[in-house]
């Protein structure tokens, strides 16, 4: 019984991490842009792809892929961003929707001629491949440095975004765009760097979290529907939101599958439309 | 003297603890052409929007040709002849201007269900469309795009859509507002010649234009009435003068 | 300035009293556009269909498949491009329609065509309905999540429910009787083929009539304004809920069509890049143009055909960057260049 619970409890925190990691930049940018970005995940892809490449055929050390994955992200993103996101700010929302598909599919497609259409691993560091004893249960440790690695994330996005200019100004321009604009805030640039700042954390993810969400080319479509969700539950432009909606989907997703196997998939969606229907606005809406 | 066609008992709206409609009892009988004033954050808008039904009130009923329609959504109110202009023009800009006023016919005409189009009542329903912004000087604009007009011109297509929802209460908020004073007089002409059985309430801030208009006139206060009465006697009154009019008004 | 329209109304029009009502009086909203593009695009898809009919023999079957997809495309274009709510789980009911009439033949024994595409469409309405109530509740975001959300379950229910839906190997072994009793279906796909453009034509004249009516107005309002609607005396959500489930039945039949002519229904008929791909058909088209989708859908299934022929991967490819390229810099889609071109063949006295 407590074995089951320590059990799901692990797993449900590790892959609430991973989702956390992932669409945090996703509702930051959808909050301070209103930009609906369906291509996320393909960012997040391409930080899998990064950590892949390095580890496996680089030969870097893991410690290196991982900033690395963030890096290339993060600057893939600013390209992005600075050539053509930027002229669909204030486009409707089909616009919208339909050039990030674009990119979707345009990345699903670069990726399988790239790596191929099977899934691929990264190559985990030894010190994380054992087996850690958790109230007399063995969990993978790996599993454990991804849980750990989400609470560093949200702590380091609170510093960065509860204490810093930056984040201050990145609170303001969510708050009142306008207003922010006219006390002389540079919004282009705060845009560019925040487009980048949420699609290398997505990045980050998508490499922390290979053993969790498979990296494979439609990862970006597949597991789009879990990165909206913790988006649209937790509520735009907030960090903690999405935090509260990934332990909620994450934990309750593992719980039913592990339950009841057969129905485990509905839980989610379930929850998910109990809490819209409550709060439209998700849990913690800086912004509906 | 015949009864009210909208009545508002103990109306009272709290946005947290600040109450931005205190109890406010008002009413208005047909034909009857009246104004509320009232200083900025006064609660004007927040008493029209109380009355359409945009905000729900904490307590209170409004009551509409003597039915209770508190608990009636805006589209309800609409149809029992409840209608309203908005302070901002809030137009279909993409669309004509007589495009404008047929979409509010055919929903008057109870039309917004029918999924087929008719050739004849289609006719029919244009005419009286122009009848209406023929009414309005707007009969050359008919088949521009409301974008396209000057400011005035659109506020005049706002009070064009509230009169071909054949209304029995009309709510003006601002009709004048962001009007050129040249062009004001279109407005004044128009409100001269409105049907006698309707009954108006005018918010405006131009208060020559409430002042040589208004049968009689409410001063709201911090979400209270302060005031009710003719032009003359809220000229004269002290309270107001000193909280609203200042000095000068209305010699 | 007034733009050149093509007018239908008599010319005696001209002399009644009101100046302003002379000029052409069509609902030239966004939402009907010009109707010379219309006339032309109805003209040429006319033609069309008459060649394939003729001497296409070899692509009655694609043409089948492009006359399901304009009706899907239809269905989704008076959502998206009418009533202005974006969806991105509109497959689900293209699949479920797919699947009634499939699970109908399969498992009951329902063979009868005509009838089976009354189930479907009422099948999918009453999802519709139902899901419908819950989506129009959010906007923006959560609205296209919801949608989302509704499709993945929906999905995920068909992959898991084997005994009925024959999940991940699909429906197999369905019968189609003769329909009316009459024309069977045939190997070369010709009765599909007329099958297809019977039905396909039926519902463009209805949602032709239906944009032109008073209700198909009323959701360009809503589109447009939404406040304004409410306050000329709209019930809103209730319009929208109308035209979400109507657009689901037709999507339905859409999906029946697809599954009475190829008799199988597979699980990519619920699939994600299903709702994307009819989304970005609309917009290839031009949304808010029923003779855009209908040139979108057309468009886009020939394109598919030749370039998936290639590597799917790459098919994606080419998806995604004619996509991208529609968006940046044709946001009117393939409607708008006719438009344009249509435009420019024509004398300016008018400008």
């Amino acid at each position: 019984m407590i074995t089951a619970a320590l059990t799901i409890l692990f797993h449900g925190l590790a892959f609430a991490m991973v989702l956390y990691i992932v669409s945090v930049g996703l509702g930051i940018t959808m909050g301070l842009m209103n930009f609906a970005n369906l291509a996320h995940g393909a960012f997040a892809a391409a930080g899998g792809y990064v950590v892949v490449v390095a580890t496996r055929s680089l030969g870097l050390p893991f410690w290196v892929a991982l900033p690395a994955a963030f890096v290339v992200v993060a600057l893939a993103g600013a390209v992005v961003e600075r050539l053509v996101v930027r002229t669909l700010y204030g486009a409707d929302e089909l616009r919208q929707v339909l050039f990030s598909i674009a990119l979707l599919f345009m990345a699903i497609a670069g990726f399988t001629a790239a790596f191929g259409p099977l899934q691929q691993q990264p190559e985990i560091p030894a010190a994380l491949s054992g087996q850690i004893a958790l109230g007399g249960v063995e969990f993978p440790s790996y599993r454990a440095f991804v849980i750990a690695a989400g609470v560093v994330i949200l702590a380091a996005l609170w510093l960065l975004i509860g204490r810093t200019r930056i984040g201050m100004r990145i609170r303001a321009a969510v708050d009142n765009r306008n207003m922010a604009e006219a006390i002389g805030v540079d919004t282009r640039m705060l845009f560019t760097l925040t487009f980048a700042l949420g699609t290398g954390i997505a990045g980050l993810g998508g490499g922390i979290g290979a053993d969790v969400l498979s990296i494979t080319p439609t990862y970006g479509q597949e597991y789009l529907v879990l990165f909206l969700i913790v988006v649209a539950v937790g509520g735009l432009g907030s960090i903690f939101g999405p935090f509260l909606a990934a332990l909620c989907i994450g934990v309750v997703d593992v719980a039913g599958k592990y339950l009841i196997p057969e129905f485990g998939a509905f839980f989610i969606y379930g929850v998910v439309i109990a809490i819209l229907l409550a709060k439209p606005a998700g849990l913690f809406g800086v912004r509906s | 003297m015949t009864a009210a066609i909208l009545e508002t008992r103990a109306l009272h709206k709290n946005f947290g603890a600040l109450a931005v409609a205190q109890n406010i009892n008002f009413s208005l009988e047909p034909g009857r052409f009246e104004a509320l004033i009232g200083p900025n954050g006064a609660g004007k808008s927040t008493f029209i929007n109380l009355l359409t039904g945009l905000v729900p009130p904490t307590s209170g009923s409004v009551i509409l040709d003597g039915q209770d329609v508190t608990a009636l959504p805006i589209e309800a109110r609409v149809k029992r002849g409840l209608v309203r202009t908005f302070q901002i023009n809030t137009l279909f800009n993409n669309l004509t201007v007589a495009e404008n006023v047929i979409l509010a016919l055919d929903e008057h005409h109870g039309q917004g269900w029918r999924p087929l189009p008719s050739p004849s009542r289609r006719r029919r329903i244009r005419d009286e469309a122009y009848d209406i912004l023929g009414r309005l000087g707007l009969t050359p604009w008919g088949n521009r795009e409301v974008r396209e007009l000057p400011y005035g011109r659109q506020r005049l297509v706002e009070i064009a859509i509230a009169l071909a929802l054949r209304p029995k209460v009309l709510l003006l908020d601002e009709p004048a507002a962001g009007i050129p004073s040249t062009e004001t007089g279109t407005v004044i002409e128009v409100l001269e010649n409105l049907a006698s059985d309707l009954a108006v309430l005018i918010i405006e801030h131009d208060m020559d234009l409430v002042f040589r208009f208004a049968q009689r006139i409410t001063v709201l206060v911090q979400g209270a009435v302060l005031a009710r009465g003719t032009p003359d006697e809220i000229a004269d009154n002290e309270t107001v003068k000193a909280v609203y009019l200042g000095e000068g008004i209305h010699a | 300035m007034p733009r050149p329209t093509v007018r239908v109304e008599p010319v005696k029009r001209l002399s009644v009293p009101h100046p302003g009502a002379a000029a052409p009086s069509t609902w030239r909203g966004l939402a009907m556009g010009r109707t010379g593009s219309d006339l032309a695009i109805a003209i040429l898809l006319g033609l069309g269909a008459l060649a394939t009919l003729a001497f296409g023999e070899s692509y009655w079957l694609l043409g089948s498949q492009v006359a399901i997809t304009m009706i899907f495309a239809l269905s989704v274009d008076l959502l998206v491009g009418f009533a202005g709510i974006v969806t991105l789980g509109h497959a689900v009911f293209f699949g479920v329609g797919a699947y009634s009439v499939g699970i109908a033949s399969v498992r009951l024994g329902w063979t009868e065509p005509l009838l089976g595409l009354l189930l479907a469409a009422a099948v999918a309405a009453l999802l519709g309905a139902a899901t419908g109530v819950l989506v129009l509740r959010t906007r923006g975001l959560g609205q296209l999540m919801l949608t989302m959300a509704f499709a993945s379950m929906v999905y995920e229910i068909a992959n898991r429910a084997k005994p009925l839906t024959g999940g991940a190997d699909g429906l197999q072994g369905m019968v189609v009787s003769p329909i009316l009793g009459l024309f069977d279906f045939d190997i070369f796909g010709l009765t599909a083929f007329l099958y297809t453009l019977a039905v396909l034509a039926a519902v463009v004249v209805f949602a032709v009539l239906m944009t032109r009516s008073p209700y198909g107005r009323s959701l360009v309002g809503i589109r447009e304004n939404r406040v304004r609607m409410q306050a000329i005396g709209t019930g809103v959500q209730k319009r929208l809920l109308s035209v979400y489930t109507l657009s689901a039945a037709l999507a339905g039949i859409a999906g029946a069509l697809l599954a009475q002519t190829s008799q199988f229904v597979g699980l990519n008929v619920l699939h994600f890049s299903l709702s994307g791909e009819i989304l970005i058909i609309v917009a290839l088209g031009g949304a808010g143009r029923l003779w855009g989708a209908l040139l979108g859908a057309v468009v886009f299934t020939l394109f598919k055909d030749r370039l998936s022929a290639l590597d799917p991967a790459y098919w994606y490819f080419w998806l995604g960057l004619l996509l991208a390229v529609i968006v940046l810099f044709a946001p009117k889609g393939l409607i708008g260049l006719v438009d344009r071109l249509l435009a420019a063949g024509r004398p300016k006295e008018t400008a």
